[in-house]
């Protein structure tokens, strides 16, 4: 099976959020959760530049090594996700991860978290594919739909690409030689080890 | 004539725009081979080097959400998985080992005078109060704490991901809310103990002869020994440490970042296992380790005899106390 990834192409990223909507409007986040956002760094300046984020579903995932209940697995595709059913919501998953990917609605007293909501890669959950339970807890499930993440189907510019690692580093790749610049794969050495080679 | 005129000069202005939009594809063409338009733009790998970080602006209401890449997560993780892990484990081990050892060598230190039949306040019932309040909290606490880091290797294998689960919810409640009633008894504690606990000459000399606890003979100590300061002095410390790194995490990102976040859960995680090994021997001592010492904290009310070989000058205090009072007069406590 193919090793699924995210790449953000920020020389073609306009900060037009569609992303972050669509994804929280395919998933039914909750309020105030973020699965994707959009950063601008430098931003007004000369320079600036917006990169699309989300769980980047890593290699040798640092939110699963971490995890003490050992709520996360990865899937054939390379797909890191998690069991909310035995999530406790510690925390822990979001100071190891390198993207600020997890997030946690408010639940009770202080600051404490209720059961973490990341990106799925519009995969689900560990539930049964395609049911009322796996939607309620993780939101849609493209794949099992022969579908890619609704956040890089519906890109405007086509700048966040989802699907097989190889196929869209190359993709990536022609983009980079044909136009003769480009800012390379944000966060991919951070999530996989590796970078597109150009 | 004026409408020739206009016509004339759309033409020649139309005749212009077409010379203009023929030639300029070739110049465009020019202009672009070679040229980055990006070349000022922020590269990742120079904010990583110089930044050790990349972040911007994010217009979503999670402000924090614009740190997009923070690599310190991957420390932050060998920190917990294999740093935390041995140091806790080392400790904790090492320390039941080492009791081991010396109560196999040494045994059951025993009142030299046997029990004498009279007995001598030690402790008041708030004193008693407050121990057992900041112990009580103290056992859930650090078994709730090294569930988090130990569970999954020790706890989880026996009893499955679910039961698990269960279990790590209740502690990780339970951390939560014993935390407040913890910090009170170190309050509380601090309040009532700390006369007796100013370190003195006579501590060092307690501390060199090894305390009675590796001779035999019986150093002379006030209400509280050399050792008894130390674990005393520990607990005050460990424990504000404890309670300023764990209200940190309890109220994540109040007024913290990710990287403080980081830093508190490695001081909350080392200083807490340093304090359960330290309680270890604490707890060892007070109870099966020495006759009569568990009185103390039991009945409040210590055999003269174990008061007189282990806190001699604390007993000629009390007694003097007694003597200076007016006859028929009982002391308050």
């Amino acid at each position: 099976m193919a090793r699924v990834k995210f790449l953000c192409d920020a020389d073609r990223c306009i900060e037009c959020n569609a992303c972050v909507t669509a994804c929280k409007n395919e998933n039914e986040v909750p309020w105030g959760i973020n699965r994707r956002r959009v950063v601008t760094i430098n931003d007004g300046k000369p320079g600036e530049r917006s990169v699309s984020m989300a769980c980047m579903h890593c290699t040798d995932a640092p939110c699963a090594a971490v995890c003490p209940v050992d709520c996360f697995l990865t899937t054939a595709d390379g797909v890191v996700v998690h069991n909310k059913d035995l999530c406790i919501g510690c925390g822990y998953c979001f100071y190891a991860c390198p993207f600020g990917a997890p997030q946690y609605p408010k639940v009770g007293n202080f600051g404490s978290r209720g059961k973490m909501d990341k990106c799925t890669y519009c995969a689900g959950g560990p539930e049964a594919d395609l049911t009322l339970a796996e939607y309620s807890k993780y939101g849609a499930n493209r794949l099992a739909e022969g579908k890619l993440p609704i956040c890089a189907e519906m890109c405007s510019t086509k700048s966040l690409l989802a699907g097989d690692g190889e196929i869209i580093a190359q993709i990536y790749k022609e983009r980079v030689l044909k136009r003769g610049y480009g800012s390379g794969a944000w966060g991919w050495q951070t999530a996989y080890r590796e970078t597109v080679a150009i | 004539m004026r409408i020739i005129a206009s016509l004339k000069t759309a033409l020649a202005a139309f005749a212009l725009v077409l010379t203009l939009a023929v030639a300029s594809p070739v110049s465009a063409q020019q202009s672009i081979q070679g040229v980055n338009p990006t070349a000022q733009a922020v590269k990742e790998q120079d904010l990583l080097r110089q930044l050790d970080a990349v972040s911007g602006r994010v217009s979503i209401p999670d402000q924090k959400s614009g740190l997009l890449i923070q690599p310190q997560g991957r420390e932050w993780r060998q920190f917990h998985n294999t740093t935390m892990f041995w140091v806790g484990a080392i400790a904790v081990l090492g320390m039941i080992a080492l009791l081991v050892v010396f109560y196999m060598t040494r045994g059951k230190i025993m009142i030299d005078g046997g029990f004498s039949g009279r007995t001598i306040l030690r402790f008041n019932v708030f004193e008693r109060f407050v121990h057992w309040l900041t112990a009580g909290c103290f056992i859930i606490l650090a078994l709730s704490g090294l569930n988090v880091t130990f569970g999954k290797s020790l706890l989880l294998p026996l009893i499955g991901h679910e039961a698990f689960t269960n279990v790590s919810v209740i502690a990780k409640y339970a951390h939560n809310f014993l935390a407040f009633p913890f910090m009170a008894g170190i309050v509380f504690m601090f309040a009532v103990w700390v006369r007796d606990n100013i370190p003195e000459g006579g501590d060092l000399a307690w501390l060199k002869a090894g305390g009675g606890l590796l001779g035999h003979d019986h150093p002379p100590a006030k209400k509280f020994n050399g050792g008894q300061k130390l674990i005393f002095w520990s607990v005050i410390l460990g424990g504000v440490a404890l309670s300023i790194s764990g209200v940190l995490l309890l109220f994540p990102f109040f007024a913290t970042t990710i990287w403080d976040m980081q830093i508190a859960q490695i001081v909350h995680g080392l200083v807490g296992l340093i304090l359960v090994a330290i309680m270890l021997a604490h707890a060892y001592i007070g109870s099966v380790g020495m006759e009569g010492a568990f009185d103390a904290m039991g009945s409040g009310e210590v055999d003269l005899n174990w008061a007189k070989e282990h806190h001699s000058l604390w007993v000629k205090e009390e007694e003097a106390k007694k003597a200076s009072m007016p006859k028929g007069m009982v002391a308050a406590e």
